[in-house]
């Protein structure tokens, strides 16, 4: 094996470009481990991680480009490093057309702008946001690693002069029909939704759209504004502006649950609503809610979606019943072929909050589930890396993802997880999520189904069988195609759900059988 | 005279998008106006050197 690196002094990329690169470098002949980094400190300590040293490598600054590269033999390496120009300008095709430098610059060619996006690394987000705010445009920040004093600040600064800050660590907004970062082509109609996670927006505006309902505005506020520190700041500028919005008829809510402050601030605001309301906070438990704002909440995803339909129209979609003859008859049917020791879960997420309302259902199901990003009452597991028992694991937190593709964008971290999974003999049921709509994977089943394919394979040479159980977040609008998707997984024998929620009802379902099964043995 | 939240959620986004590129590409398949700025870290990136920057203008 040998290693090597090229660093280019002023080349500035952004992270989903170098991340792009990486993953196409890592594809070629020959190559072991591909990275494409900017030079800050943190990205020179992973490339010591994996032993990609040098004097270079210690003097690069952020403005640098780093690409160290992991090949099986000095050819490989050398087709890689050598014609370094051609993988980079691969993409440029979407450059920009102007060369615009700054935020000032930009201003002064578009006056009437009216939202600033930004995604630049965390500690250079609130400057740029902060001049936004002053050019009078309101902010999406999809930068994470934002000091939480700035983002308080900026907010206070935004709400004063009737500006929107969305985020930091903002992943979808849906403005005026518009899918803004991480979003799925929704159609316009009358529901409104405010919501502090980017899957939970994506999948309950994806649940309205296929159920024919469509949305005016989908506002994200960030993970943390609902905090006791930031308490709510952007939230109350949204509620407001949805609350005077023409085109809302319906107001829904989507959050974990907020600070114990923060609530009880919020609540009588909520309930001085303007128009029916939909309150989802995942994974906080009804009792601890008054009952005044106790009607009209929503325990799942699916559940604040249906209300919200059944608020517009006055008619309730179908009802999800999970003793259905077909969830009885599809659970007997992978419960066959089960060897004595397969009795484990294991759900690998590319969605933190399909993780955590995964491990609500479970625990409403009296199942115990580990996770790095354990619900209240959940273990936490001690490594990452390694699952525990019933394990479900977010794979898109900093665990996994420090210099490396989130698996919305690229599956290879879930690959190598799901491959793991499968060499686990006592593991008997994987679940699955799968992202589609703007900016995530071209093709996320079809990344996956490989690795499906081998793990199922291997169980079977076992003398058992690994079931497999996946929910897809999405449209046919969506550039990857819902149906198209759907139709790759099942051809994998993956059991295809509408929803996540659904998906970790059956698997609470299946677990439950197995361990009745493995009882009675 | 609206103010600029309720022109953005009527009229929809006129955008300025500073970082990744594909989120101004995004915006740009959608028909929507966006201007993209080819972001590099101020002051090369040193925090000193960026603060004072900033002092100064």
């Amino acid at each position: 094996m040998v290693t090597g690196y090229v660093i280019r002094k002023n080349e500035y990329h952004d992270s989903v470009f170098l991340m792009r690169v990486a993953k196409r470098l890592s594809q070629q002949k020959g190559i072991l481990q591909a990275a494409a980094l900017m030079g800050t400190e943190k990205n020179k300590i992973l490339l010591e991680e994996i032993e990609v040293r040098g004097p270079e490598i210690s003097e690069a600054t952020p403005s640098d480009l780093m690409v160290a590269v992991k090949a099986e033999s000095q050819e490989a390496l050398a087709s890689v490093l050598e014609d370094l120009d051609r993988w980079l300008t691969i993409d440029l095709g979407s450059a920009p057309r102007h060369d615009i430098r700054t935020l000032d610059e930009a201003v002064a060619m578009q006056r009437h702008s009216n939202l600033a996006v930004i995604s630049v690394p965390g500690s250079y987000a609130a400057r740029e946001a902060r001049k936004a705010l002053e050019h009078g445009l309101n902010v999406f920040l999809f930068s994470d690693n934002v000091p939480v004093d700035s983002e308080i600040s900026l907010k206070k600064y935004a709400r004063e002069r009737g500006l929107l800050v969305m985020g930091p660590d903002c992943g979808t907004a849906i403005i005026g029909g518009i899918g803004i970062g991480f979003a799925n082509a929704v159609r316009r109609g009358p529901i409104g939704v405010i919501g502090a996670s980017g899957t939970g927006i994506q999948e309950f505006t994806s649940l309205i759209h296929r159920a024919g309902s469509g949305i005016s505005q989908a506002i994200g506020i960030g993970s943390r504004d609902l905090s006791d520190a930031v308490g709510g700041i952007s939230f109350l500028t949204a509620l407001d502006a949805l609350d005077s919005d023409p085109q809302t008829e319906v107001i829904t809510i989507l959050s974990k649950p907020p600070g114990e402050l923060a609530l009880s601030n919020l609540i009588p605001r909520i309930l001085k609503c303007q128009k029916p309301r939909v309150v989802c906070f995942l994974g906080l438990g009804q009792e601890t809610l008054s009952a005044d704002i106790r009607h009209g909440t929503a325990r799942t995803l699916d559940d604040a979606a249906a209300m919200a339909i059944q608020k517009v129209t006055g008619h309730a979609p179908p009802h999800l019943d999970t003793h259905s003859s077909n969830w009885q008859k599809l659970a007997g049917r992978e419960q066959v072929n089960k060897n004595p020791e397969q009795r484990y879960l294991r759900g690998i997420f590319a969605g933190g909050t399909f993780c955590f309302q995964a491990q609500q259902i479970l625990q409403d199901a009296g199942i115990v589930v580990h996770s790095n990003a354990p619900l209240h009452g959940n273990p936490k597991l001690a490594d990452p890396m390694r699952s525990e028992e019933h394990t479900l694991v977010d794979m898109g937190t900093d665990d996994f993802t420090v210099g490396k593709p989130h698996p919305m964008i690229d599956s290879r971290l879930r690959c190598d997880r799901i491959l793991a999974e499968g060499q686990d003999p006592h593991v008997a049921i994987l679940l699955l999520d799968f992202v589609l709509g703007f900016n995530a994977s071209p093709d996320p089943a079809g990344e996956l189904v490989p690795v499906i394919k081998e793990v199922k394979d291997a169980a079977k040479k076992k003398g058992g069988s690994l079931s497999v159980v996946a929910s897809i977040c999405g449209t046919e609008g969506d550039l990857q195609n819902f149906r198209q998707q759907v139709k790759v997984l099942e051809e994998a024998e993956v059991a295809v759900f509408p929803s996540s929620a659904q998906a970790a009802q059956f698997c609470a379902l299946l677990t439950a059988s197995l361990s009745e099964a493995t009882r009675a043995k | 005279m609206p103010n600029k939240l309720e022109e953005l959620l009527h009229q929809g986004p006129i955008a300025i998008n500073v970082g990744v590129a594909d989120f101004a590409e995004t915006l740009e398949i959608q028909g929507i106006q966006v201007v993209h700025v080819n972001w590099t870290p101020p002051a090369g990136g040193d925090p000193e050197l960026m603060e004072l920057l900033d002092q100064l203008l």
